[in-house]
């Protein structure tokens, strides 16, 4: 069973799924030229990379493209990797085109001294609570969001807990001492 | 004038009130704020605050091995603990590229089932205490008992199960299980009608519910709202039909779908779903009873690296030792890779984005939680509503404050 | 090696004819007419089986002991038929669930809106001491903020369990001097949480 999306009928998607990862690249490749990069497939999804101040324009495209449509945001999360100069910080999106049933991985890299990303609140509805979500786990700073600030720590915290560096204990606690608790 | 007394600023031109429907309150079951602004009784704007109940889940997990963060997706939608729990061991499953017999995704489906079922009973008969009605909710919770003695039956635990191993289950269904799944089976429509019969067509809970909390198909798609809402607005998208996972492509049931979105809707819907989750449990039970031979003792897959063994075995047999020596010490190998995977919780689609780099635990591992997710739309929901639509809609939205937070 | 039974070693007989177990009378001198006894064990009786508590359900412990509640294992038995959510109005706060950071303020002005004499048990393993989340967003167990009468550990807790406390409580309740709450030690007790 498929879903309707604003009058759109499945009728066609029955036999000719011509959409797939192979078709989904080529034409990303076709608008975007060499931004668009690191095209793999983990697990049969496709993922790829681009430059952070493309990530609207590239989310527009598949969008509004009449043949890509993705229009549904699954989920956008961060990765850190402390390891990896000038591209410490992932923003993940994954997208779905709920017609083709196919989902995709994007990402965007940003180094953690200016962590400037896009908001993708314009576009998408759904990326309201996760951006502030990722602000408050990894402080990644989402240009032209209407309300960026902490959801789910408290107000005062003055530190990004889910980056690598900081513990996942809190430090100030008195009663389980490291010997006992195995650290 | 009396000058000691220090108003606020604006607070003599404001016209509305503002309400704290805060984290502590009879009708939020769970632990989130809704700040309102009333206009007498229409609601003309709602702030929602969340995060009363965060437990750093993503971070923990980050420190644990694979099996030990089964007992942290127990309590994302603690209502529905098995699915979590299902939903991790086939993230894992996928990204260690095991294969499950049929037999263990048939257990495994019968096992969702009900835990769809134990987590709309609460949702729908809540809705119905919400309103006033609280036989509904007393009348059924018997019936949760009844679901929960067959997860102890299973994993020993009523609420939060940690029920399964990677590649299938820790132990076969017993006899007992069996029997109390037919009882189930049994007595269990005659209660669903009669619930039913106290509501669907009440004229009080439907003049409550019906056309409050309603949202688009389109901007609840905008919105990431899937499961049961999404549902509800005319959109039959359900993960176990899209990307079907442990063999529900050899179930027949149907995706029930509302018109409205409101809150009537949801209710309709989620008794639907009901129906069909009996169906497809009963379809399950004639598959396993056709098992034969050594194929009716299969309980999990035939991966010792990832399957941590029973403890019987693990005292007498020389192999299944080893095996749960590695497990536990994390000497297994766990390829580096990323993987995304998703099922259908009580509340819509549940992800897990598993990061591997080769270590014993995740690099990374995010949830997407359906009830995040479409909380943010409860502003758009109740815009212009009246204060007692504020409550229903949000306890038919089945807010899990655990799976909100994580 | 067993374990000596402590529990129900006696149990009390029901009678036969309305299959009703009675609690006992307090201790106490009676005659014809009358029975006279401490004021304390007349008002603590009272108090125990008129309990009115205020669920403060958070997370997972809070749908436990919705099925405490509910009339497989009711709580109504035991006195406790009238939830409260208003602390004005109720004697028991039961914490049920994990308590994060961002909600200990909260737990505390709950706590501080009770009128005396008051009780809390914390129900399950996050309240009593933070559970398996030892993290940093989570009060590692009430007793930081609020202090508490009966831990009830488990995670979650059966409802049985769960009863088990709110037997406990009672047993405080029905046994607690009428003068406690004006004692130096319950003064220092608060004190010592900032509460006064």
């Amino acid at each position: 069973m498929m879903c309707l999306v604003s009058g759109e009928t499945y009728s066609h998607i029955k036999n000719i799924m011509s959409l797939n990862n192979e078709t989904i690249k080529a034409r990303l490749i076709e608008k975007f030229g060499e931004q668009v990069t690191h095209f793999e497939t983990p697990y049969d999804m496709l993922s790829f990379e681009a430059p952070k101040e493309m990530n609207l324009k590239v989310m527009q495209f598949l969008f509004d493209d009449t043949e890509l449509r993705f229009r549904f945001l699954t989920d956008l999360t961060a990765v850190h990797y402390p390891d990896q100069p000038v591209r410490e910080l992932a923003v993940v999106y994954h997208l779905h085109n709920l017609v083709d049933n196919i989902r995709i991985r994007f990402k965007v890299f940003t180094d953690i001294s200016t962590p400037d990303i896009f908001t993708a609140t314009q576009l998408y509805s759904a990326a309201n609570w996760m951006e502030r979500e990722t602000f408050d786990f990894f402080g990644v700073n989402f240009v032209g969001h209407p309300n960026l600030k902490r959801i789910l720590n408290v107000d005062e915290m003055d530190y990004f807990p889910m980056r690598k560096e900081y513990p996942m204990e809190d430090q100030t606690r008195r009663d389980k001492d490291d010997a006992m608790f195995g650290r | 004038m009396d000058h000691h007394i220090k108003l606020p600023e604006g607070s003599i031109e404001k016209t509305t009130t503002t309400l704290n429907l805060g984290p502590t309150h009879p009708a939020t079951h769970g632990v989130f704020q809704n700040i309102l602004e009333l206009d007498g009784e229409r609601i003309v704007s709602a702030e929602q605050t969340v995060g009363y109940i965060h437990r750093a889940f993503e971070k923990i997990a980050e420190r644990r091995p694979l099996y030990q963060i089964t007992p942290l997706t127990d309590r994302l939608n603690y209502c529905s603990s098995p699915i979590n729990n299902m939903g991790w061991h086939l993230t894992c499953e996928k990204l260690l590229n095991v294969k499950t017999p049929k037999r263990v995704d048939y257990l495994r489906i019968i096992i969702m089932e009900l835990a769809r079922i134990s987590d709309h009973l609460i949702c729908n008969s809540v809705v119905g205490v919400d309103s006033g009605a609280y036989t509904g909710f007393l009348y059924v919770m018997q019936y949760r008992e009844l679901i929960y003695e067959i997860y102890e039956e299973i994993c020993g635990s009523r609420l939060t199960t940690n029920i399964g191993r990677i590649g299938g289950f820790e132990r076969n269904f017993t006899n007992a299980a069996f029997q109390k799944l037919e009882q189930f089976m049994a007595e269990y429509p005659a209660v669903l009608k009669e619930f039913e019969n106290l509501f669907s067509r009440n004229r009080i809970f439907m003049e409550r519910t019906s056309g409050s909390g309603g949202i688009s198909a389109e901007r609840a798609l905008n919105y990431g709202f899937t499961g049961p809402n999404l549902r509800a607005t005319g959109v039959d998208y359900d993960v176990r039909v899209h990307t079907p996972y442990s063999s529900y492509e050899d179930f027949d049931f149907e995706i029930p779908v509302g018109k409205t979105g409101d809150n009537y809707d949801r209710f309709l819907v989620r008794n639907q779903e009901m129906w069909q989750s009996l169906r497809i449990i009963e379809q399950a039970y004639q598959k396993i009873q056709s098992f034969k031979g050594a194929d009716a003792e299969v309980f999990h897959a035939d991966v010792p690296e990832y399957y941590l063994p029973e403890k019987k075995d693990v005292y007498t047999k020389m192999e299944a030792l080893i095996w749960h020596f590695k497990i536990i010490m994390g000497e297994t190998a766990i390829p580096p890779g990323e993987v995304y995977l998703s099922v259908e919780g009580g509340n819509g689609e549940l992800g897990f984005y598993l990061v591997s780099d080769g270590g014993r635990t995740p690099y990374r591992l995010h949830f997407r939680r359906p009830c995040f997710i479409y909380y943010q739309a409860y502003s758009e929901l109740t815009k212009g509503a009246m204060l007692s639509d504020a409550v229903i809609t949000m306890s038919s939205l089945n807010l899990i404050a655990g799976e909100m937070d994580a | 090696m067993s374990r000596p039974v402590r529990f129900n070693v006696t149990p009390i007989v029901a009678d036969a004819k309305d299959n009703i177990a009675l609690a006992d009378m307090p201790p106490g001198y009676s005659g014809e007419g009358f029975f006279a006894t401490k004021l304390g064990d007349v008002v603590g009786l009272a108090r125990k089986n008129s309990i009115w508590p205020l669920p403060f359900a958070t997370s997972c412990c809070g749908i436990e002991f919705m099925a405490t509640m509910a009339s497989h294992y009711d709580l109504a038995r035991f006195g406790a038929e009238r939830l409260g959510f208003s602390p004005r109005q109720c004697d028991l706060l039961m914490v049920m669930g994990t308590i994060a950071k961002k909600m200990g303020p909260i737990v505390k002005q709950v706590y501080l809106q009770m009128a005396e004499p008051r009780w809390v048990v914390a129900v399950g393993a996050c309240a009593c001491s933070g559970g398996i989340f030892d993290s940093y967003s989570v009060l590692q167990g009430i007793d930081q903020i609020v202090p508490v009468d009966v831990y009830v550990p488990g995670c979650p807790p059966r409802p049985e369990a769960i009863l088990d406390g709110f037997i406990r409580i009672q047993d405080l309740v029905g046994q607690e001097t009428l003068r406690r709450r004006h004692s130096e030690q319950y003064k220092a007790l608060l004190g010592s949480y900032g509460i006064e």
